[in-house]
This record gives C-alpha cells, structure tokens and sequence, in this order.
C-alpha cells in the first residue's frame, strides 16, 4: 500500500499547556484494528460516532471531509475511532493546519520585547488556522493516495459494510489495521533523557532532533576556517526560507510558502553574479537559505548562535542589513509589501537605515511591471528568519511578502499549497521537456520581484547606479526552477545541474523533493532539497573551471585554487547530441553547507524557552492492511464448542477408561489378562 | 480471528486426544514410548510422502491447472498407501520387540499386550497427524481477521478442526483394528482399513463444502469407531453393565485372578 503516516514529532514547553504534540501519538505496538467507514458528508459521522453497532471504526475519509471539526469530533469519541484514513483529492477552498500564529514563542516579539505586539495581538498572520497539526491524537492518522488500492478499499466496505435502509449489518466485515507505533513519548526533555540513559555500546536512541543545513554564499567570499568578527567588513544578508511542513510530513509541498522565496533569491543570486563581475564594492552580500525555519527557526537560531559565539565567518558587529523574501507569490494586486520592525526603528540609526533600504528598494522598481509599498508603521514583522536577528541585536531590515496584514495564502503548510495554487499551469499539448521551457506568468512575475531584489542587493552594497538597469533576473532560469521544484524534479535541467555521486540526489522518482526538514542525520547527508539548492546556487553563482575530476577533489594542489575561500562541486553536465557520455566539468563556488541544528541539543537544554527543541519519534515501520473479521458471537460459539468438546471428552474418558475392565472383558485370553 | 478462536478450535481438534492422553496413557511410560515411536512412524511415512510429492511438483507443468489437480490426488492416495505401510511396518517392529522385551522381563506375562500396544499407535499417529494438519491453521487463526475477504467461506476454521479431531480418533480405531486383523490374518478387513482411509481423505476433496465432507467422515468415524470397540473385546452386554451401573455385581460375580 502507499500509504504514509505522520512521524510524531514532539516539541518545547508551551507558555499555555505544558507539552504540545504533533499529530498521533499513541498508536498501539500490534497494529490498530477497526471496521472500515467510508464517510460521506458530516452527517455521516453519527454512525462511527453513535450509531454503529460494531465499533471500533476505521474511518476513510476524502480531503474535503479533512476538517478541523469532523477530527475534534472524532477526536473526542476516541474509543469508538480506530483510526483515520485521508485519500486526498480536491483542495477545499482553505485550509491551513498551522496554528494562527506561527512560531509566536521564538520570534522576537515576546512580553519583554513589546507587550502590545506579543502573541499576535495586532496582527493575526494564519487567520484560517485550525491548529490541526498541534493537536494529539490517541488513533493513527494515515494519508494513502488515490490509486488502486485505494479503490480495493472502498470496495471492500460497499460489498460488506454498507448499511442497506438501516438494517443490520451482516458479519463478516471489512476492517482494516494501522501499523504506526512510535516510540517517543511524552515531550523531548523525556525522550532524550531515556535515549541517553542507554548506555550499551549501540544506544537504541527512541528520537532524533529536527534540522538540516543551510545553504550559504557569499558573493566575496572569506577563509571558511577563520572565524570570528572580520575587521572593516559589512555584509548584507538575503535570506529566504526553504523548508515547510504538513500535516502529513511527506507531503508538504510549500509552493507559496517557501518555494516562491527561494527561487526568487535563487534568480537574483544569478542576475547579481553576473553583473557583479566587474565592480567590487564597499559591502559584501550573503545569500542564504535557512532550513528548519517552519519548526521555530531552526536554522536561522543556529546561524544567529554561531556568529554571536565565533563559530561562524562573520558576526554580527559585521552584519549590516538584513533583506527577507517571504511568501511573494500569490499577489492580490499589483504591489508588494515590505514589512518592517516598529519596536527597533525606534532607534534613530535603525531607522535611518529601513528608510535607506525602502528607498533602495522602491527605486528598483523602475520600469517594472509592480510596485513596493510600505506597511503600517505599528505593524510588527510576519514570521521570518530576520527575526531571530533581531532577537540578538537591533539590526535594520525589511521582510518582503505580498500580503500586507494576514497571509494571502490561504493553505499556509497544508499539503494543497502546490503547484496548482501558483496557478502554474502549462497547455496541455506539450511533453514534459516542452513544460520545462515554458514561461508561466507566476514564473514571471517572480522574475520581476528578483530583478528589483538584486537592484536592491547591488546599491546595498554599493554598487554603481548607472549599472542598476543592467541587471535583470532570467525568466527561463525561473520557469525551471519553479517547474523542478514544483512540478517534476526529474527533468533535464536539474540533472545537468546535478551531482552523480549523491545518490540522495538521484532523483529517480518525478516528484517534487520533500520539503519537510527531517531528521539531523549524524552522517554528514542532507536532504534532496538541500543538495538541489546547493548545486543550483553553485551553478548559477559559480565559474566553471577546466579540473579533472581528481583535481576537483583535491584542488589545493594547484596554484590558483583554494579550498578555503571556494568549494568545488563536480557536476553532471549535458549530454553533447552525438555521444552518449555526460560532459561532466568541475564549478568552483563559495556556496558552502552550514549545519542547522537548534543550539538547544548542543547545549543539552531540552525545555529550551529560547531555542527550538523538536524532535521527531522513531518508529519500526509503517503498514496497513485490509480482511474480514468475524462477529464476536461466533468467536465465542468457537470457544464454547471447544470447551464443551473438551470437557466432554474428560468425562467420556474418565468414564471408558475405570470400565475398561469391563467393556473390553469379553474376549478372554486365559494367558495374558493383564491391561 | 482472535485468541478465543485459538483456543476453541485447538479443544475441539485436540480435546479428545489429550483427554485420552491424560487418562490413559500419561501414567504409564511404556506406553508413552511407544505412543511417540507410532508418532515417528507416522512421520517417516509423511517424510516420504513428501519427498515424492516435492519431486513430482517440480517435474510437472505449474501453469496447468488439471496437472496440479491431478497431482494432489495421486499426493493424497500415496501419502495414505505409505502411512499404512508404515503402520504395517510399525506392527512388524512392535511384534519383533514384544519378544525380546518378554525375553529381558522378570515377569512371565508381557509389560504391555499387542490390544494395548495397537491403541497407544493408533494415538501416537493420530496425534503427528493431526499436528500437522491443524498447527499452521491455529497460528494463523491468532491474528485479528477471518478467512473470506477472496469471497472463500468463514467456517474454514471450524471445520477444519472437527476434521482434524475426526482424523484423531479416526487413526486410534484404524490402529486397533489394523493391528487386530494382523493378528488374526483377516487380510479383507485390513483392505477395508485401507479404503476407508482413503475414502475419508478423498472425501475431503469436497472442501470447501464442508457440510459434504464432514457428515460422512463422522459416520465413518462413528462406524470405525463401533468395530474397533467390538474388536477389542467389547460387547452390547458389556456396554449396558457399565452404563446401568451394574458392573460391580459383574466383576464379582466373575472374578478371576490376574
């Protein structure tokens, strides 16, 4: 069966409840049996829920029916509820199973910070959301595609548990059994003091922390192995985010949450990279890609941690500005917004500086098809990386999104926030390659927004003005990358772009990579998404070079090349028309791979208030199954027949064998009379 | 099913021949010898059956379905040809060892006689032969669901548990009688033996119609059943004494020295 079902994921001491869970929890160790329900609309929810007569049931519903109040219910009547099956089809017209207030407790607006601006109190960013994600439920909660066996499902229960004018349902029935047992329990402090506590030379380890890696470069880059304040060097971060979640981890796709950011900071790394050949400039620009951002900022904490405890290349003295790219896809007219921190701007030199960038920024609009606008002045920032920035210093800064109060988007971490909510959609007539070449207008638009994000990067970091309209973001590079992120991950360009030797990033199946941060790994292999961001940034950013592939391993020995300013990735390459081997090259790049795992494991400070403390459960596997079970009469009749029989034959023997003298007395042997 | 579908259905298959066990047999260790030496016969001849079985599948057309029908026939008639050879040939060791064991004894009369020796087998295969039969169905009869999800009949298991108790106490009558008519050289009641066996096997081919292949083998059994009775020295007499409690003015009246 392709079936997948949420990993439990446990987080941090809640300011209002104690512990908080994610999705089900308390699946049992044997497996979770009950007879299958297909609902049908709301109203159909009386049977599992009350009428049914033979609970528990296992309920299989479509994702329309995949509602907040239809689980509460469900969730309340937990005894009659053996679990949950979602076949997702249709997107309802919102959904979001995030809570109203993302990360609220690790950003920078805390009690302390600003006590008007605390918990969303002006403004609430996820109206629509329903919190589902958070909530604990005591059944396992599965997500299986629309495929044939799913069709085998339903037709087990129309054959044998459909209810005919209300009269009683004949055994046998179908049921079905959910295998999903997790073996985290409670909150992390206790799941990770139970994993330490084991002390045998291969500790069974019942969680693992959430993170990643970012992706970092920078346009001049520095010795990766000083770290520590650089003197005289000022820096601009553009900084996006790459990961997002759903309710079902698997399936989180992000399109409008992430993706729309990532890809547009990857398209102006490129627009910038090329014109910035020539010009060195007074400021340096950090492009980076934060991972683990949806789970309290997981990356951006870590990269925060390290500059303030020199562990990084740069701190945060030399920080100068910081530029954000939210949610900038699904706009709701013409302009986009940019969001800034009221409580810092206070601060004449902060402020000075926001209006310098605004400035920067509205001026690159010129000659494009948008606008940027500023919002209200009390409005605090939405849940962005740049936040826990400002949680260490008051650093100036602008987060750019297309909403100007609450998301635009209305399926924030949902599984519907996909390819189709971009309204990227491509004629029908064309063959896959043909798609990937197509220029979409979301594609457009994004290119827009990156054109005037490297205009504002390049006079940032002051550059020439008479330069600025020579940079403009490549459309084509847009459309590819929105098509491989969203759409095909399998396509020509990205494995020209790619690596051969990750076999994470092999890509053999078509569909998009999985966005969801996943477990920090000890050996040092990051995510698909990972690698596809890191190569694409090196490619567009980097230079290709001339080095063998045993020279791109250990470049250190030739004069020119160094491993401590760049990194050098060997990359596929195209495949020329008349021969069949790849033209693999090697690309000198300063992309580098940072660790991204929240400071609070490294601390060994599990009820972190300040870090993120997700983990996620360890489970054994994760399998269903379908079969007939039989009344529980018969079941007994069985047992007492066989009890009856049993104690029958006790008897009958006890009997036979005292007689046996007796009865078998009739043919005498005179010599041998011995029994 | 569930545990409580274990449990009943291993009674109904096993309550007889653990019944018998208990009472009869578990008191005395030479009959619990040679209550697993008839087990081991029957196992041999099951080893056999096997081997041919193995060799003819893989030699034969897996796709054509009325060549495996055909095969599991002739798999079953064999297998039933080699058990009661094997019986024969446990008979043969058995008479063999009687000698020697009354040479070895102290004591004039045999520790056990050829009557009691033919029950004791008689169990002993039953017991292998319906272990065989019925323990993959018990394992499988522990999980949650039921057979019929392919569209087959739920009853399987219950019926296959009173086939197995009718083959139990099937084999400890065909042991009685099988050993009886050796003793006597009644070589037509020996056949009989034979084809009744075969019959019961081959009426299982009715499966699964339960109802066909079960109400015959118990009227066998109960036939079966009736003539071992009769061979081994019980009579219509003998049975209304004991039923009417009058046994005891009869061991009296007819008392011998033993």
């Amino acid at each position: 069966m392709t079936g997948r079902g949420p990993g439990t994921i446990i987080g941090f001491p809640h300011k209002r409840t104690s512990i908080f869970f994610l999705s089900c929890v308390s699946a049992s160790i044997s497996g979770d049996t009950g007879v299958i329900h297909v609902l049908e609309s709301e109203a159909d929810l009386e049977w599992p829920l009350s009428k049914g007569p033979n609970p528990p049931y296992m309920v299989l519903l479509e994702s329309s029916l995949f509602t907040k109040s239809i689980m509460m219910k469900m969730k309340n009547a937990s005894s009659r509820v053996a679990g949950v099956v979602v076949v997702p089809k249709t997107s309802p017209p919102e959904f979001s199973p995030h809570t109203t207030c993302p990360n609220e407790n690790t950003g920078v607006y805390t009690e302390t910070y600003d006590h008007n601006l605390a918990h969303c109190n002006t403004t609430v960013w996820n109206p629509r959301g329903n919190g589902l994600s958070y909530e604990e439920f005591d059944f396992p909660v599965f997500s299986l595609k629309e495929d044939n066996e799913t069709e085998v499902i339903k037709q087990c229960y129309f054959d044998h548990n459909r209810v005919v004018n209300g009269s009683g349902l004949q055994y046998p029935l179908c049921a079905m059994q959910l295998f999903s047992h997790m073996h985290a329990v409670t909150d992390t402090a206790t799941c990770m003091r139970r994993s330490s506590m084991d002390f045998s030379t291969s500790p069974v380890m019942v969680c693992d922390p959430l993170g990643g890696y970012n992706v970092c470069a920078f346009i001049r880059p520095y010795n990766s192995t000083a770290f520590g304040h650089k003197e005289n060097e000022s820096v601009v971060i553009a900084a996006a985010r790459l990961d997002s979640k759903a309710f079902f981890l698997e399936d989180s796709t992000g399109a409008e949450g992430s993706v729309s950011g990532f890809v547009t900071l990857l398209a102006a790394a490129q627009a910038l990279c090329e014109a910035t050949q020539e010009a060195p400039r007074t400021r340096n620009i950090l492009f980076a890609f934060f991972h683990g951002e949806v789970f309290d900022y997981i990356g951006s904490s870590r990269m925060v941690y390290d500059m303030k405890n020199n562990m990084f290349v740069i701190d945060l003295d030399n920080v100068h500005s910081i530029l954000e790219i939210g949610q900038v896809a699904v706009r709701s007219g013409t302009n986009l917004f940019l969001h800034s921190d009221p409580v810092s701007r206070r601060n004449n030199t902060v402020h000075d500086e926001v209006t310098n960038l605004v400035k920067n920024l509205q001026s690159s609009t010129a000659g494009l098809n948008f606008s940027f606008v500023e919002t209200d002045f009390s409005q605090p920032l939405p849940p962005s990386s740049f936040q826990r920035f400002l949680r260490a210093r008051a650093i100036p800064g602008i987060v750019l999104a297309d909403h100007q109060t609450d998301f635009n988007n209305r399926y924030y971490e949902s599984f519907y926030d996909n390819a189709a909510h971009l309204n990227l959609t491509y004629p029908s007539n064309l063959s896959p390659e043909e798609q990937l070449e197509f220029v979409t207008d979301t594609a457009k638009s994004l290119t827009e927004v990156a054109t005037a994000v490297a205009r504002t990067l390049f006079k940032q970091a002051g550059g020439n003005n008479s330069q600025v309209n020579k940079i403009n973001a490549d459309p084509k590079t847009v459309t590819q990358m929105l098509y491989g992120f969203l759409v095909r991950s399998n396509n020509s360009w990205f494995q020209v772009l790619g690596s051969s030797l990750r076999c994470v990033f092999c890509l053999s199946e078509p569909n998009p990579p999985q966005y969801y941060v996943g477990v920090a790994k000890s050996s040092h292999q990051a995510n698909a998404l990972t690698y596809l961001v890191q190569y694409l940034l090196a490619n567009l950013t980097g230079t290709a070079t001339n080095l063998t592939q045993s020279q791109c391993k250990k470049p250190d020995e030739l004069p020119n090349e160094s491993t401590y300013l760049y990194s050098y990735l060997w990359v596929q390459g195209m495949v020329p028309p008349n021969s069949t081997q790849r033209e693999s090259f090697c690309v000198r790049t300063a992309v580098r791979l940072v660790k991204a795992v929240s400071p609070a494991f490294d601390l060994g400070d599990y009820v972190s208030k300040e870090y993120s403390t997700w983990t996620k459960s360890q489970w054994k596997f994760i399998k269903a199954r379908i079969f007939l079970v039989a009344s529980r009469d018969l079941e007994m009749l069985t047992l007492g027949v066989g009890v009856a029989v049993l104690f029958t034959s006790l008897l009958v023997t006890y009997f036979v064998s005292t007689k046996a003298d007796v009865l078998f007395s009739s043919v005498r042997e005179p010599n041998n009379a011995a029994y | 099913m569930t545990a409580s579908v274990f449990f009943g259905c291993t009674f109904i298959a096993f309550g007889p021949a653990i019944a018998l066990f208990l009472f009869t047999i578990a008191r005395d260790p030479l009959r619990v010898i040679f209550l697993i030496a008839g087990a081991f016969f029957w196992l041999c001849s099951l080893l056999l059956s096997s081997l041919v079985w193995f060799i003819t599948v893989q030699i034969s057309n897996k796709e054509s379905s009325s060549q495996q029908k055909g095969l599991l026939i002739f798999g079953v008639v064999l297998s039933v040809l080699l058990q009661e050879t094997c019986r024969f040939g446990y008979y043969k060791l058995l008479k063999k060892a009687n000698e020697g064991l009354l040479m070895l004894s102290a004591e004039e009369t045999m520790p056990i006689s050829i009557r009691q020796l033919a029950y004791v087998s008689g169990l002993g295969f039953g017991f292998m032969s319906g272990a065989f039969s019925m323990v993959n169905i018990l394992a499988d009869s522990v999980g949650p669901g039921t057979i019929g999800i392919h569209g087959d009949s739920q009853h399987y298991f219950l019926s296959s548990a009173f086939m197995t108790m009718a083959i139990i106490l099937l084999h400890m009558f065909w042991g009685v009688v099988f050993f009886d008519s050796c003793e006597k050289q009644h070589w037509w009641s020996l056949a009989v033996v034979v084809i009744s066996h075969l019959l019961v096997s081959c009426l299982t081919f009715q499966n699964p119609q339960y109802v066909g292949s079960l109400v015959p083998t118990y009227i066998i059994v109960f036939l079966v059943g009736l003539w071992a009775f009769f061979c081994s020295g019980g009579s219509l007499r003998n049975l209304k004494l004991c039923l009417t409690c009058k046994d005891k003015d009869f061991l009296l009246a007819n008392h011998r020295p033993r």
